[in-house]
């Protein structure tokens, strides 16, 4: 597909891509979340991604369950066909919908609620199948919808103002993508623009299911002092992480510069921190124990272990598995190809008795 | 107990009992006697005679009592009986019972391994030694148990008549042509056979004979039928889960598709079958592909129908094809999951959240499995919502004397679907909720479709005619009117009930599904005592108006059903209140079949209220 799709004002300013396409092409209805909320700004490098990567958005498909992340896909790629399916079970529709055009990329939006608690059987069952698609997972540790709940991610101790203090263990997503056998696994910061845009462009890539999580603060809900997700605002801050002293409602924070083997330590709205740590530059992804060894040390050091961390490009994606024809799409079949022929009525009653 | 020539003479004075009888076999399940059983049936329908076989049998793998009854009928009623005329005990745990079930007159075999009193002289009684075939059959030991099964297959034939010719016919088809489980089961049968005409005599009145009556028959179970339809309805997805008693129609469809859909020289697959992790899963995968435009099918039991309801309601909002069977089974959770039901009609046809109704389809006979395999996509594509096929254990599972499968008798339908060059000819911008022809069904488009006009956001949440999310009153009450219209529309593509009609019947009978066969043999029998029945058999849900019509036209309608609530009868009388007090319900729910001399016993009870 190409330039016939544009219908973008040929205007001197605007900047085409190898489609045709203008960065607009690539948008979608004006966001209803939080201002500040990091889901917007994955939902802008998707664009960034898929506008980079020269994309037809009509070769892409959206998914998400329910929750502010799974509202999201509204916002981003409205040329895109999109499923705001079920809370939990956007993998289910996700995995049928593949198969409806198999030459389509997926790209599926959920929150940590949406995956880790009611979704986690789902979740971990699309990683077994290995369906090709994005896989983002915007990671607040928190419900926003339902103002305020505690998530399977949230950490052990953290507490939240109406809810108490949660006293389970934390799921990690990545440690439980590396154990389901996911192909793909990263995990980034929302306010890391640079490294969110490379691994959305890389999972795009990636023939088989990319798990991204996101560590996405929550503005509004998840406001604790001593929060890992947190994105409180307006506190006293110890060591702040950019040369501002107040961080206002509506600013994201952002990372600016962050090179590979460095560590950060971010100051979250509420004062709080987090500690990212971003991968080497020589680590090697394609080594299973390798992954499972830095995932374990991160955990024990108490950083938020960010990059590229596993893949894997060996194995066959869900749709491989069913050797569906090649260049052609399951649903565009007619009806001499769908229906057995008249003389096979013979046939099927003969199997009978 | 009597002596066998008191016997005899017993049995000469009445006249021998000819291909109208009901005989028992009692084994245990895991034994192997399924293959023994399935022989006689088909050995009998290869006879001529009008044969139905049904399998009582337990929720568990090996060791507890399986009855299965095959009924020969003459007059070709396919119902269960009552009565067991000839009994076969090779259960220790429950041979007291079966010998005190055999009615009057009757014969009972037993494997001489079983040392009870016989406590009866009204019987026949034979014994015969089942084990000692299968050791001598040369079967290795742990094929020993399986083998000795084929010994009552063997006295049978002998004792009923059975014709040895069609026993190994019936062998050839259970074992694929393959010679050595054929030689080795047909060796206890003959020996078993010789051993019977050497040492048993015949005093019990109950013998068959060739007849004329199964050429244009086929034997099928609803399940198989089902998928095999499904195949034909071009189906490109499915998804299931485990569950007795839907299984064996996933099954069926993973066996069977490639022979009937792969084709010389073509280039990959036409379909995808995934086994998903649970019933939410299975119906999430069936809607995502029936979203994206796949004709779609998951396949479950009531407890699966209960885990997807949320499903059923986002597709019939969202407005998304999908073909879901119901194999009805017994009660809330395990309930009796190896028993029969329509347990699920009302649950299933409200099935979701806010406000929902479901179209049902009602197969009554295992050829309209087979259509409804078919038809249900049409429908579903063509109203663009789900549809639910209500089967039950009973047609599903059991080996049934039917009419050959058909042909689709239309070209698929696949409904208002947009493709490029669709779009391209519109004169109005498309809007994928907009009722363009006043039918309450509104133009879809799938993804793939690689216009830039094609793509909508599909979801629950509400929604404008152009898919675009929104939370104003006038647009959901707008989408809800829709949905009803869509509904009224849906009515004109379902099928029609079957009427069987006669002049001055005051009384009717509407029944659906499995009930079918026990309604026409008690029509007879009521016809005999003198009440004339007409009978209507629904085969969808909502109904049309010659339903309305039926009801009307009679004194009074019974709703006859195998549940406790009524629950067709409910739906009657919400659909037709003004008519509500012409409607009366005879309900079963024992988990048995019906059977004709019940229906007839209870229509009568109701009449003489």
């Amino acid at each position: 597909m190409s330039e016939s799709n544009g219908n973008t004002a040929t205007m001197p300013n605007i900047q085409l891509n190898l489609v045709g396409l203008s960065k607009n092409d690539y948008r979608g209805a004006p966001t209803t979340l939080c201002a500040g909320c990091g889901h917007n700004s994955i939902s802008n490098q998707i664009i960034a991604a898929a506008y980079e990567l020269n994309v037809v958005p009509e070769d892409v498909i959206k998914l998400s369950g329910i929750g502010c992340s799974s509202k999201s896909p509204a916002y981003f790629l409205n040329r895109s066909f999109g499923f705001n399916s079920l809370h939990g079970r956007m993998p289910s529709v996700a995995t049928g919908a593949m198969f409806g055009d198999h030459s389509l990329r997926a790209i599926a939006v959920s929150g940590d609620g949406d995956t880790t608690n009611i979704g986690m059987g789902q979740f971990k069952h699309i990683m077994r199948r290995n369906v090709p698609m994005v896989y983002i997972v915007e990671n607040n540790g928190v419900y926003g919808l339902t103002k305020g709940q505690f998530s399977a991610t949230a950490e052990m101790g953290l507490r939240l103002k109406y809810q108490g203090v949660n006293h389970y263990f934390p799921v990690d997503v990545v440690q439980e993508a590396m154990a389901s056998g996911a192909t793909f696994v990263a995990r980034s910061f929302a306010g890391d623009a640079n490294q969110v845009k490379a691994l959305i462009k890389a999972a795009l890539s990636h023939n088989g299911l990319a798990i991204l999580d996101i560590i996405s603060p929550c503005v509004t809900f998840n406001n604790n002092d001593d929060a890992r997700h947190s994105y409180g605002w307006g506190r006293e801050h110890q060591e702040p992480l950019h040369d501002f002293t107040f961080v206002p409602r509506e600013q994201e924070i952002q990372l600016g510069e962050f090179p590979e083997g460095t560590t950060r330590q971010v100051e979250m709205h509420d004062g709080s921190t987090i500690v990212l740590k971003k991968l080497e530059r020589d680590y090697d992804p394609t080594s299973r124990a390798a992954a499972m060894r830095v995932i374990e040390e991160s955990q024990s050091e108490e950083v938020l272990l960010t990059g590229l961390i596993y893949v894997e490009t060996e194995r066959p994606s869900l749709t491989d598995l069913y050797e569906l024809p090649q260049g052609r799409a399951l649903n565009r079949m007619s009806e001499a190809e769908l229906r057995p022929k008249k003389s096979m009525i013979e046939k099927a009653n003969a199997m009978m008795f | 107990m009597t002596t066998p020539q008191a016997k005899e003479a017993k049995s000469k004075q009445k006249n021998e009992v000819v291909n109208d009888f009901s005989m028992t076999v009692a084994t245990m399940n895991g034994s192997g006697s399924q293959t023994s059983n399935v022989t006689l049936l088909r050995a009998l329908f290869k006879m001529g005679i009008p044969v139905s076989g049904k399998n009582l049998f337990p929720s568990n793998i090996q060791g507890l009592p399986t009855w299965y009854t095959i009924r020969v009928s003459k007059d070709g009623y396919l119902a269960r009986r009552e009565t067991h005329e000839v009994v076969v005990a090779m259960n220790a745990d429950t041979f007291v019972a079966d010998l005190a079930s055999v009615v009057p007159g009757g014969a009972f075999f037993y494997g001489d391994h079983l040392k009870f009193e016989i406590t009866r002289d009204d019987i026949s009684v034979h014994s015969f030694p089942a084990k000692q075939f299968a050791k001598e059959s040369g079967a290795p030991a742990n094929l020993r148990d399986y083998v000795a099964n084929m010994a009552y297959v063997g006295v049978l034939a002998q004792m009923l008549g059975i014709d040895m010719d069609k026993i190994r016919e019936a062998l050839d088809y259970h074992f694929d042509g393959k010679e050595k489980p054929i030689a080795l089961n047909m060796s206890v049968i003959d020996a078993s056979y010789a051993w019977s005409a050497a040492n048993l005599k015949k005093t019990d009145p109950y013998r068959v004979e060739a007849m004329d009556k199964t050429s244009g028959f086929i034997m099928a179970d609803g399940n198989t039928a089902g998928a095999l339809g499904a195949i034909f309805g071009g189906v490109q997805f499915a998804a299931w889960y485990p569950i007795t008693p839907a299984s064996s129609f996933a099954e069926s469809l993973s066996q069977n598709i490639a022979e009937f859909r792969d084709k010389e020289g073509q280039e990959g697959k036409t379909y995808a079958i995934v086994q998903a992790e649970d019933e939410l899963a299975a119906i999430g995968m069936a809607v995502g592909a029936g979203w994206s435009g796949l004709r779609a099918v998951t396949s479950t039991s009531g407890p699966g129908i209960s885990l997807m309801t949320e499903f059923a309601g986002l597709a019939y909002y969202a407005e998304i094809p999908v073909v879901v069977w119901d194999i009805q089974r017994v009660g809330p959770s395990t309930g009796l999951p190896t028993r029969t039901s329509q347990g699920d009609i009302l649950s299933t046809h409200f099935l979701g959240h806010g406000d929902s109704e479901h179209i049902l389809l009602l197969p009554g006979s295992a050829q309209e499995c087979f259509e409804f395999g078919w038809r249900s996509f049409d429908i579903s594509e063509r109203v663009q919502s789900p549809v639910f096929v209500m089967s039950d254990l009973d047609l599903g599972m059991n080996q049934w004397m039917t009419k050959p499968f058909e042909y689709p008798d239309t070209p698929m339908d696949r409904g208002k679907i947009l493709w490029e060059k669709d779009l391209e000819k519109l004169k109005d911008p498309w809007m994928r909720y907009k009722d363009v022809d006043g039918d309450g069904i509104a133009y879809r488009t799938a993804p793939g479709n690689r216009s830039a006009q094609s793509a909508w956001f599909a979801r629950g949440t509400g929604h404008d005619e152009a898919a675009k999310y929104s939370e104003r009153p006038e647009h959901w009450e707008n989408t809800m009117d829709r949905l009803t219209r869509k509904f009224q529309t849906a009515r004109q593509y379902l099928p029609e009930p079957v009427l069987e009609t006669q002049k001055g019947a005051k009384v009717g009978v509407i029944a659906y599904g499995s009930a079918d066969p026990a309604i026409l043999e008690a029509r007879d029998y009521l016809a005999a005592d003198g009440l004339k029945v007409d009978y209507l058999r629904l085969r969808a849900v909502p109904f049309n108006d010659t339903v309305r019509e039926f009801i009307a036209s009679h004194d009074k309608t019974y709703v006859v059903e195998m549940n406790r609530d009524g629950q067709m009868y409910k739906l009657l009388v919400l659909e037709y209140p003004e008519m509500a007090t012409k409607l009366g319900s005879i309900r079963k729910y024992d988990g048995l079949p019906l059977s004709a001399l019940w229906v007839k016993e209870s229509l009568q009870a109701e009449e003489q209220k």
